[in-house]
């Protein structure tokens, strides 16, 4: 089981266009990241998309990463994020 | 599992309503560098300080990029310099070569502020006592990073009357020595009653003498969040204001105590407290007094405004308080005048005095927090002030404190700009008649009837 201080939430938001999902799993892919769960929608017409990934195999730090995902969303036109999951579990779970 | 929802949720938080952890504070004790050879003191105090913080700055910055959460502040607070400084130091000029190496080992490891340039002589004043508190006016001056703090009374010992009127004298020369910079040096001195040993916030923080080797203390802030989940249940009953205010500052802090226990791992450092305080900024949307406002007042200072604040200051630490597996430092909503941008439109629309922010303190942590005042107000007029914010916490068995800028140079309805955090200030009116003649009896006030517990 992964240790949960290496799953990671990307979220990516911005204007819908064709292959961002695309983009993002092959970068992931790429670098030995696994996607754990992905759920999409869109809000106010604006793509939204949240992945919980698994980081533990990753051939780069966590920092590179995120990094790397930013770039690649700025080509793109959206905005990614990389985010530690116990951000989200230290806030929204007891 | 996390859904989508809930991390949109925390992301808006930081994004739009500014969440943000306000400070990483590490408090470091220097009781292990004293020494009488004045040198060798300073030497010993760059030494432990600039090995304990050296991965401070560097840490916080990793934790940000990890979780996307901004940590404005990473801070450094040492032992009382009075306690450290006695045996080597002999004049108030001995002392101030203390705060400049404070100073050069801030500015090594990069932190914005260093605290712990204080004295706590709430029942009597030792002569080391007296030089350094004679120190801070060119102590602060000669610095830029060098926070002070003087705690002159607790609800134990009752207040220290002696040290209330230097204090008054203290201030006004702090501010005649930084009259350049808009007497900006006052904004680096908190006079306190009942200080606490263990806040992470600026100017007051220093490394009280019963905690460990070093510790992290984390300030957590969170007002803009507060003030938009109230706009969601505007009209609504004082129970559903009172829920929604507890849950909102239950998801602040356990960002704070997540924040907090990631760089104590990291750091090697054991992890103190929480401070549950929500710190206004002077950005838009990140003021006290806009909550204040959404609660339903026209302005901050109007009738209500100390009951609300009494009620959002306990519903705050309630949902905190669960949040976090240490709770400490000031822990309350701050008031200060020039770091709420709410604040300073009540001042101008004439909504809100002096006299009601003391009002506030009653209820809230802290005290009298960045009112700029004239610059021509006689020290026993400070004094008086001071002594007046020094009983409330006496008496209330809570923190209070005393920062106030006697601007040198500007006049009621000036403004005075701080920068940065600090923000800007209208210059208040101060009221005009004398207490000259109680400010210099001597001697202090006794403790009070409810402090005899034992």
């Amino acid at each position: 089981m992964e240790r949960k201080a290496d799953r990671t939430i990307i979220t990516v938001v911005g204007k819908d266009t064709v292959g961002i999902i695309a983009k993002v799993c092959t970068y992931l892919s790429d670098h030995q990241i696994n996607v754990l769960d992905i759920s999409q929608t869109i809000v106010q017409d604006f793509f939204n998309m949240m992945m919980i990934a698994d980081m533990k195999n990753a051939d780069k730090p966590f920092d590179q990463c995120a990094s790397d995902l930013r770039l690649l969303g700025e080509e793109i036109g959206v905005n990614i994020k990389c985010q530690r999951e116990e951000i989200f579990n230290k806030m929204h779970r007891i | 599992m996390i859904n989508i929802w809930e991390v949109n949720e925390t992301n808006k938080m930081i994004e739009q309503e500014n969440l943000d952890v306000r400070t990483i504070t590490l408090g470091i004790s220097l009781l292990d560098c004293m020494d009488s050879d004045l040198q060798k003191l300073n030497d010993n105090i760059y030494t432990k300080i600039t090995k304990v913080a050296a991965k401070l700055v560097e840490t916080g910055e990793e934790i940000e990029r990890g979780y996307c959460i901004p940590i404005v502040n990473k801070r450094i607070s040492v032992t009382p310099i009075s306690l450290i400084g006695q045996a080597a130091c002999k004049t108030p000029e001995d002392f101030v070569t203390i705060a400049k190496t404070l100073d050069e080992a801030a500015k090594t490891v990069g932190v914005n502020f260093i605290g712990g340039y204080s004295a706590l002589v709430s029942k009597g004043m030792t002569e080391g006592d007296k030089n350094l508190i004679c120190s801070i006016p060119q102590a602060l001056a000669r610095t830029e990073r060098v926070c002070s703090s003087v705690n002159v009374g607790s609800t134990k010992t009752g207040i220290d009357m002696d040290a209330v009127k230097l204090m008054g004298e203290i201030v006004l020369k702090t501010a005649e020595y930084t009259k350049e910079n808009d007497s900006l040096g006052c904004a680096k001195l908190v006079v306190f009653c009942n200080a606490p040993d263990d806040n992470p916030f600026m100017a007051g923080a220093f490394h009280g003498v019963t905690e460990a080797d070093a510790i992290i203390n984390v300030g957590v802030s969170g007002p803009g969040v507060v003030k938009k989940a109230l706009e969601q249940v505007r009209g609504a009953d004082f129970e559903t204001l009172c829920e929604t205010i507890k849950k909102t500052a239950f998801k602040i802090t356990r960002v704070g105590q997540l924040v907090a226990q990631e760089a104590s791992r990291r750091l090697g450092v054991p992890f103190g407290i929480i401070d549950l305080s929500l710190a206004p900024t002077p950005a838009i949307g990140d003021s006290v007094a806009e909550i204040l406002e959404e609660i339903g007042l026209e302005y901050a200072g109007a009738p209500g405004t100390t009951a609300a604040l009494a009620l959002l200051n306990d519903q705050v630490k309630k949902g905190g308080i669960m949040a976090s597996s240490y709770v400490g430092g000031l822990s309350g909503a701050f008031i200060p005048v020039s770091e709420d941008q709410g604040m300073i439109d009540a001042i101008e629309a004439g909504a809100l005095t002096l006299e009601k922010l003391e009002a506030m303190t009653c209820v809230c942590s802290v005290g009298l927090d960045m009112i700029a005042i004239p610059g021509d107000v006689p020290a026993t007029t400070i004094s008086g002030i001071i002594a007046d914010e020094m009983a409330i916490g006496m008496i209330n068995q809570k923190t209070t404190a005393v920062r106030l800028i006697p601007v040198i140079g500007k006049g009621i309805g000036e403004t005075v700009e701080f920068g940065g955090l600090l923000g800007h200030a209208p210059v208040m009116q101060v009221n005009r008649y004398g207490c000259d003649a109680f400010i210099n009896r001597k001697g202090r006030i006794p403790a009070p009837v409810h402090s005899f517990k034992n």
